[in-house]
């Protein structure tokens, strides 16, 4: 690790040993939460399909993909049961990621600086989480997907879990899934093409913002668009699959088991259209909404609060996220366009318990924010694919204004801007395995969100890495 | 000083103009109505989506073909089962894009309704470059389809007595099941055994599910398959009432055939007894 900046001064070990270990949690957290999902040699295989067919780049689906994953894992064509597999056919499949890859902030806590903070950057060889993804039809119209999941010290955690009653009543309109699973996400963070810590997930999805510089919100509130979340799902589509429409009944629990957080629930609605433009190929824009509520206090023992009774969250309050998508096809160039619009309530954002006759701390608001994303690729051919993506976040209000004691936050506090660039590479394109060299380099740099000087912290990512999977 | 050699300036020039021409006899095109299909951008997509079954030079021998109990299509010969055109010609470009977009049931071809008609049509031209036969020969002429005749009891009753008579029950069975007395001796053109259609199985063909598909299976036949062209042996009438027999065997589907036939005492009597009763298996196979 090479720490700069630092003034040389004697400090305590402890303090080195904690920012190390910061490091260390924040690398562990993004590399299992950038843990990649959904590319199935195991569907190849059962079908005889080379990859390409169903990802325009695995594991980022293809229009023929999105068909085939929304008619239930099935064709359409009497060859989808397993009854036409071998009797031994089972469909897992599991991928993971050598690799080699640096990462670098500008202002981590280092007590060896008369600021506080110090860049710290760190580099070597590591791996991934990995996936073990097994999924497929039980019978024709019933499908199912589990995906046992770990981190790279193989902690294992499920990432989905659902079965799925397809076509009912031999409508491809009727279609309903109960478990955890990803949200009807048309830009699906499961499916990402990139893999660094930083860009790994798509910024817009998981933003919430600070109540004021270094205090966030509510830390039981924790929400992510592109989490798999626990439910039931009804999803509708055309024959063709141009015209999808989906709502969800959600835990509000951001997918975690066992009922951690409260008795509420949440809506997800998405709807999309997609149409041909000349030769240019298949168009397709949507939008979605996400209406959610969080508690803000437990039930709790005779501890006192901080001996919250599991599933007795109480006081809920809302937030919300919107969206607008735009996936344009422009020959081998792609280009994905999406707004995001996000809200929190203020007793969320100020971590306020919302008790009967509370009221807000002054100078306490709702925070919203607006969001982009701008991402393209070029598919010079199924082999070889370039990428770049700007994901934006403004803050439009921000949560505290001022109370005549702290001032307001600045106007851009929490403001997020990332950089991304990669290249895949697939030396072979086969229905057995899928292998890419994976390059890429991502940049982020979020206004006032340093440790101690709650100045501009930017951090960056270089991974070069084999993702494989099998 | 060294002399210019013009002669090979001249060869070199003229093979340089060439270029273009020699590239240009390996494109061809395809057209289906508003949609004019170009072999290059088609190549592409080949190569992305259908190599693996037919293989990188279209003859069917792709990676996955020794574990496809039919084999894929093989381009070079041109012999395609799904046509609107006589036994033995080549299809027309309408034809093979509309197999594209509904699949062949019951193989591993799936339906490719998600790709766009453009994509769709110029996988059409690209395919077309894989046999001498598209330079060399024209699509036969599409059949005449002559309007289906009134539905009626004695048209359903004439299909069944040319069933007999044509002794489609040797392949297809006396109940449409595809287990007649030919059944398991049948071949495909790739000497791979083949299955007749089980008619009770579902209500579409390998070429589409409307009865004037059915109709175009018996008068185009399916070339690669031993299920002749029956073109010079029946009427165009005699076809429809076949066609009317053949979806009252369809008894998992209420198609109007089927009801009218159910509304005869003869026909309940038939269909009731082809049903097996009282096995729920949660199998999907319907008793």
């Amino acid at each position: 690790m090479d720490v700069r900046g630092g003034s040389g001064v004697n400090r305590i070990a402890s303090r080195p040993v904690k920012t190390l270990l910061y490091v260390a949690a924040v690398l562990g957290i993004f590399l299992t939460t950038a843990s990649p999902a959904s590319a199935l040699p195991a569907f190849a295989r059962k079908y005889g399909m080379p990859c390409s067919s169903c990802h325009e780049a695995w594991p980022k689906l293809s229009p023929f993909g999105q068909q085939f994953k929304d008619n239930g894992y099935q064709m359409g064509n009497d060859r989808d049961a397993p009854i036409f597999q071998s009797p031994a056919y089972w469909p897992v499949t599991f991928r993971i990621t050598p690799q080699w890859h640096r990462e670098s902030t500008n202002k981590v806590a280092v007590d060896q600086t008369a600021s506080g903070e110090a860049q710290v950057t760190t580099h070597g060889f590591d791996w991934s989480g990995l996936d073990f993804h097994t999924a497929g039809t039980l019978a024709k119209d019933f499908s199912f997907y589990v995906l046992p999941s770990s981190d790279n010290t193989g902690a294992f955690h499920f990432e989905a879990v659902w079965a799925r009653l397809d076509n009912i009543a031999g409508s491809s309109w009727l279609n309903i899934k109960l478990g955890k699973f990803e949200l009807d996400n048309l830009l699906s963070e499961k499916r990402i093409l990139t893999l660094t810590s930083i860009s790994g997930v798509y910024t817009n999805y998981h933003f919430q913002p600070m109540y004021q510089p270094g205090v966030p919100e509510n830390p039981n509130f924790v929400f992510g668009i592109g989490d798999n979340q626990v439910g039931v799902e009804w999803l509708g589509h055309s024959k063709d699959d141009r015209t999808r429409i989906s709502a969800s009944l959600l835990s509000s629990n951001d997918g975690s088991p066992g009922l951690p957080t409260s008795r509420g629930y949440d809506g997800f609605f998405a709807a999309s259209r997609a149409f041909q433009l000349g030769g240019l190929g298949l168009q397709r824009v949507g939008g979605f909404a996400y209406i959610g509520e969080a508690p803000t206090y437990f039930q709790y023992t005779s501890g006192g609060p901080a001996n919250p009774v599991a599933g007795t969250g109480i006081g809920n309050k809302g937030y919300q996220r919107y969206g607008l998508i735009g996936m344009w096809y422009l020959k081998k160039f792609d280009i994905t366009t999406m707004y995001f619009h996000g809200t929190d309530s203020a007793w969320l954002a100020s971590n306020t318990a919302a008790l009967p006759g509370a009221t807000l701390p002054l100078g306490a608001h709702s925070p919203s924010w607006n969001g982009g994303l701008f991402e393209s690729h070029y598919n010079l051919n199924p082999q070889l694919i370039f990428i770049n993506r700007y994901e934006l976040v403004r803050m439009s209000q921000q949560a505290f204004t001022g109370d005549g004691v702290t001032p307001a936050n600045p106007s851009n506090l929490g403001n997020t801007d990332v950089l991304t660039f990669g290249v895949r590479y697939y030396p072979f394109i086969s229905s057995r395995a899928g292998f890419a060299y994976h390059a890429e380099y991502a940049i982020i740099r979020q206004r006032g969100a340093s440790p101690v000087t709650f100045s501009d912290l930017t951090s960056s990512s270089l991974l070069l890495g084999m993702d494989f999977d099998f | 000083m060294r002399r210019i050699n013009f002669a090979r300036i001249a060869v070199i020039v003229v093979l340089a103009a060439a270029l273009p021409v020699l590239a240009g006899a390996q494109q061809m095109e395809s057209h289906e109505g508003k949609w004019t299909g170009h072999s290059e951008a088609g190549r592409q997509l080949y190569y992305r989506y259908c190599w693996g079954c037919h293989g990188a030079r279209g003859n069917g021998d792709g990676e996955n073909a020794p574990y496809l109990n039919i084999l894929p299509r093989n381009f070079v010969a041109a012999t395609f089962k799904c046509r609107s055109t006589p036994t033995g010609t080549l299809p027309l470009d309408q034809d093979l894009f509309n197999t594209l977009g509904r699949g062949i049931n019951f193989t591993n071809m799936p339906n490719w309704s998600a790709l766009t008609d453009q994509q769709r049509a110029d996988l059409v031209a690209f395919i077309k470059t894989f046999s001498p036969r598209w330079k060399t020969e024209k699509s036969g002429d599409a059949i005449q389809v002559p309007a289906e005749p009134a539905l009626s009891v004695a048209s359903i009753k004439h299909g069944s007595e040319l069933f007999q008579k044509l002794e489609c029950w040797k392949c297809h069975g006396q109940e449409g099941r595809g287990d007649g007395p030919s059944a398991s001796t049948l071949t495909d053109s790739n000497d791979q055994p083949i299955r007749p259609y089980n008619f009770t199985s579902d209500n579409r063909s390998k070429c589409g599910k409307t009865n004037q598909d059915l109709y175009k299976i018996f008068m185009t036949g399916l070339d690669g398959t031993p299920m002749p062209s029956f073109a010079d042996v029946i009427k165009p009438e005699d076809a429809w009432d076949l066609v009317h027999f053949l979806r009252t065997l369809q008894y998992n589907n209420k198609s109007p055939e089927l009801t009218l036939w159910l509304s005869t005492k003869e026909g309940a009597e038939i269909v009731n007894a082809k049903k097996v009763q009282n096995t729920y298996t949660g199998s999907g196979v319907k008793p």
